[in-house]
């Protein structure tokens, strides 16, 4: 029974271990400027995790394989380095570990959340609600027009609350229900929500970031590879939650000039 | 220390039917009924798991029967997309608090815990027996909501705001569903901390003659350790959800900031904070990984000892590894928030706590595993229990190093690969320790012995089977499969069905293995082999008293402690251990250095 536990425990670690390998499942192909950074991140504590992974589910069955159901005059023995091997050992592998793993982290999280925008990144405002995505650009102006939450209204699809009426900034803002982008072109987006919480999430971009209900919250990227990527929300906001995505179109810079023409056209 | 414990039981054996089964002061009933009440609720929450699986890997399939439970939520037994959130509310809810927390703390804590230190009963007994009820009442409440014409809460076992404050506006459930549920987590809370306010003073104060702090077993640490966790987790989780009915019947704005517009509605409510919950809800809820792994832990070690015949490498390592992991639980909890628009400074200052926590993880599994060396490992269902039990917590601990970085957690955040982390280690891992327990403490707890083929039986269904349930759930992740959807209708995710249709298989199949333990249990509760004091050949008190323990544990005779918790290896008269109260001494070559 001891041997055949052993045996289980080394088939599972090594199944476990072949899809990830092979990367059967595997996030799609980076199309942002620092995705690489998570990538490496993630294969580095991949490399990390597999092995503490396999030599303790190696060990432990080695282990039970060998020390179960003994001879009955066999005589117990300790492990000759005893606790205090044990313990330097894991201060040092793991310590050493977790200030790599910690310390290299933070270049990446950095790109991120800890860069600000350049001054000529392009500015989206996106607008989370039960259960769309709704984006703005500021028009010719380049400024975006206040919004009123009372003025709310999906069935007259005033879905961000402006008031186009008295508001002058307003008028030449474009609002859309898919968000087009310029390929290789920083974009700082604004993000807000109108009702719940909700999050932004496209495994490409490698971009993730919840929307705060009565915060405003910021996020910049940059797409390097023109194609059509689904945005999906990731915080639970209610029944529709699942169905609740928009397209990300990464565009020429010739191609995105005219789609913002034409959606002007149709406000 | 001697005279406290001469003094703690404060009534007399129970002389009616409601004294001594219902309304009992006997820690002992009252382990039964948390054992019972955890037993009720993991078959309640497997059951909904079934349903969630079944819907998840065939849409449109009806399920048998589901319509009886809601017209509404499931016409013709087809589930629909809010039914599926709000069975997987409370499939959650059910079993992080109504069985991870009550089986392994609450349950054998209770049973155990003043026997193992030598004390007739927990010092304030009417707590106790408050504990329990209130916690039951908390269960009925929750499960009351199912009546509800809308049904049960949709939010998810964290009910994240302002989703959970708003009202029915923000969909079914969200209303009276809602206040349900922060009602009876506020109630469970109020029972878990009237058990800890017992623990504590029980393993300080109760301990018998002889039991220094050093000299109790490790599953009484456990408990020790989790139910200072308790007190201070559960204390900032009852008023949070307390704040949450306040705004749903008082008209207060705690959880909900201004200008917010639900289904077209302007929500007459201001000055909120909606990530002021989070704060609240993760830092209960972290520390709640832990009051749900620490006591398995303990167990774990406890019943691993017996089975190796010699001590750990180090107990006093073990004990303090415990206690890190306690203190670092309330340091790391904002790791639950690296992408909810928090300061992304803090993410890093949460980061790294996170990451040190797993260095008294390791230590721990690391002592686990060098101390089977030059063991005389005898396999039996609780030890298969307990090594399985290290099996899955490394399995979801490693998953934990991606969780604990914030760059890393971009990509891997809400999707199934936090599924796959948290069921291995806080779910299967519990629940293995939850059965190791059950199979080693049965014979004392009933008197009879369990039956071991079956025990067998149901540790490999169940070990083969939460492997291939939980560790395709990381795959999936890594995919950005995205969690708590009813139903995958984003491109990218069509690829990823099939992978979730073999999880439910599995998943069905599992769950059909715990009918075994069941049956077992069940039935060697009523027609199994008697069992004897020691059938372990085990050292702790509560293998020298009677099997089962009577009224006052030990007859009126409290023991005295002459050992350390674990000395076998030794030369004694009884064999190769020889056990706290006895008296005998012997030299053994395994004192911890």
């Amino acid at each position: 029974m001891a041997k055949f536990f052993a045996v289980t425990i080394i088939v599972i670690a090594i199944l476990s271990a072949i899809p990830i390998l092979r990367h059967t499942w595997a996030m799609p192909e980076d199309i942002s400027t620092h995705g690489y950074l998570i990538d490496e991140q993630m294969s580095e504590t991949m490399a990390e995790a597999g092995i503490a992974f396999l030599a303790a589910q190696f060990l432990l069955a080695i282990f039970v394989w060998k020390f179960s159901n003994p001879r009955p005059d066999a005589k117990i023995k300790n492990f000759p380095g005893g606790a205090k091997a044990l313990v330097v050992a894991a201060f040092l592998v793991v310590g050493i570990e977790v200030l790599a793993l910690g310390v290299f982290g933070v270049k990446a999280w950095a790109s991120v959340y800890l860069t600000p925008p350049s001054a000529n990144a392009m500015p989206i405002q996106v607008q989370a609600g039960q259960f769309a995505f709704y984006f703005r650009y500021p028009g010719p102006d380049g400024t975006f027009g206040p919004l009123h939450p009372e003025l709310i209204n999906e069935s007259t699809q005033n879905f961000f609350g402006l008031d186009l009426d008295h508001d002058a900034d307003s008028k030449d803002d474009i609002v859309t229900a898919e968000m087009a982008i310029p390929v290789n072109k920083e974009i700082h987006l604004l993000m807000h929500s109108k009702d719940l919480g909700h999050s932004f999430y496209v495994r490409e971009l490698r971009v993730q970031q919840d929307f705060v209900p009565g915060l405003d919250v910021s996020l910049h990227f940059t797409a390097t590879k023109i194609g059509r990527y689904e945005i999906v929300c990731t915080q639970l906001c209610g029944l529709g939650h699942y169905n609740m995505k928009a397209y990300l179109e990464v565009m020429s810079q010739q191609d995105f000039d005219d789609w913002l023409k034409k959606e002007a056209a149709m406000q | 220390m001697h005279d406290l414990a001469a003094h703690a039981v404060h009534h007399g054996p129970p002389t009616s039917f409601i004294r001594k089964y219902v309304f009992s002061l006997d820690h002992k009933v009252i382990g039964k009924q948390y054992y019972a009440l955890a037993l009720v609720a993991a078959l309640c929450g497997m059951v909904l798991s079934w349903m969630m699986r079944i819907h998840l890997a065939w849409n449109s399939a009806a399920i048998p029967g589901l319509q009886l439970l809601s017209k509404t939520g499931a016409p013709g037994g087809v589930m629909t997309p809010e039914y599926y959130l709000q069975l997987m509310t409370m499939h959650g809810t059910i079993m992080v608090f109504f069985v991870l927390t009550t089986a392994p703390f609450a349950a054998f804590g209770n049973f155990f815990l003043p026997i193992q230190v030598g004390a007739e009963d927990m010092p304030f007994p009417r707590f106790n027996m408050m504990s329990f009820w209130v916690t039951f009442a908390g269960f009925l409440v929750l499960m009351s909501s199912f009546t509800l014409s809308d049904g049960p809460t949709l939010g998810g076992w964290t009910q994240y705001a302002p989703l959970n404050a708003v009202g029915s506006i923000a969909g079914p459930g969200q209303g009276l569903g809602v206040v349900l549920w922060a009602a009876s987590i506020a109630l469970f809370c109020v029972g878990q901390l009237l058990g800890s306010l017992n623990f504590i003073p029980t393993t300080l104060d109760l301990r018998v003659k002889g039991m220094s702090l050093m000299r109790l077993p490790l599953s009484a640490w456990a408990w020790f350790i989790t139910s200072c966790m308790g007190l201070t987790a559960f204390a900032v989780l009852m008023p949070a959800c307390i704040l949450v009915i306040l705004d749903h019947v008082a008209g207060t704005s705690f959880f909900v900031p201004s200008g917010l517009v639900v289904s077209d509605q302007l929500v007459p409510h201001s000055g909120g904070s909606t990530l002021l919950w989070q704060h609240l809800f993760w830092f209960f809820g972290h520390p709640e990984v832990y009051i749900a792994i620490v006591p398995g832990i303990g167990i774990v070690s406890h019943v691993l000892i017996t089975n190796m015949r010699k001590p750990m490498l180090s107990q006093r390592v073990l004990i303090y590894c415990m206690g890190a992991l306690a203190v670092l639980s309330y340091m790391v909890y904002g790791h639950h928030m690296f992408v909810s628009g928090m300061n992304p400074i803090s993410a890093l200052a949460f980061s790294f706590p996170t990451l040190v926590i797993t260095i008294p993880a390791t230590i721990t599994v690391l002592i686990w595993t060098f101390s089977l060396y030059g063991s005389k490992l005898r396999i039996n269902s609780a030890s298969l229990f307990a090594l399985g039990f290290i099996s899955m917590f490394v399995s979801g601990g490693v998953s934990g190093f991606f969780l604990a970085q914030p760059s890393v957690d971009i990509p891997l955040h809400a999707t199934y690969f936090v599924v796959g982390h948290f069921h291995m280690v806080m779910g299967v891992a519990a629940m293995f320790g939850i059965f190791a327990a059950t199979y080693f403490w049965a014979p004392k707890m009933f008197g009879r012995m369990m039956n071991e083929t079956l025990g067998r039986a149901h540790f490999w269904l169940s070990f083969v089977g939460t492997y291939c349930i939980f560790m395709p759930f990381h795959y999936l992740g890594m995919a950005g499969n995205v969690r708590r959807y009813s139903s995958f209708v984003d491109d990218f995710l069509q690829p990823l069905i099939p992978v979730h249709r073999f999880i439910t298989v599995a998943a069905l199949l599992t769950g059909a293995a715990q009918l075994i333990f069941v049956y077992n249990l069940i039935h060697s509760r009523f027609w199994g082999e008697p069992a004897p004091d020691n059938p372990w050949e085990a050292t702790s008190l509560e293998w020298s008293t009677a099997t089962p323990p009577p009224w006052d544990n030990f007859g009126g005779k409290l023991p005295v402690v002459y050992h350390d918790p674990y000395q076998y290896g030794v030369q004694s008269s009884v064999g190769d251990y020889v056990m706290q109260a006895s008296p005998e001494q012997v030299k053994t070559e395994h004192d911890e250095k």
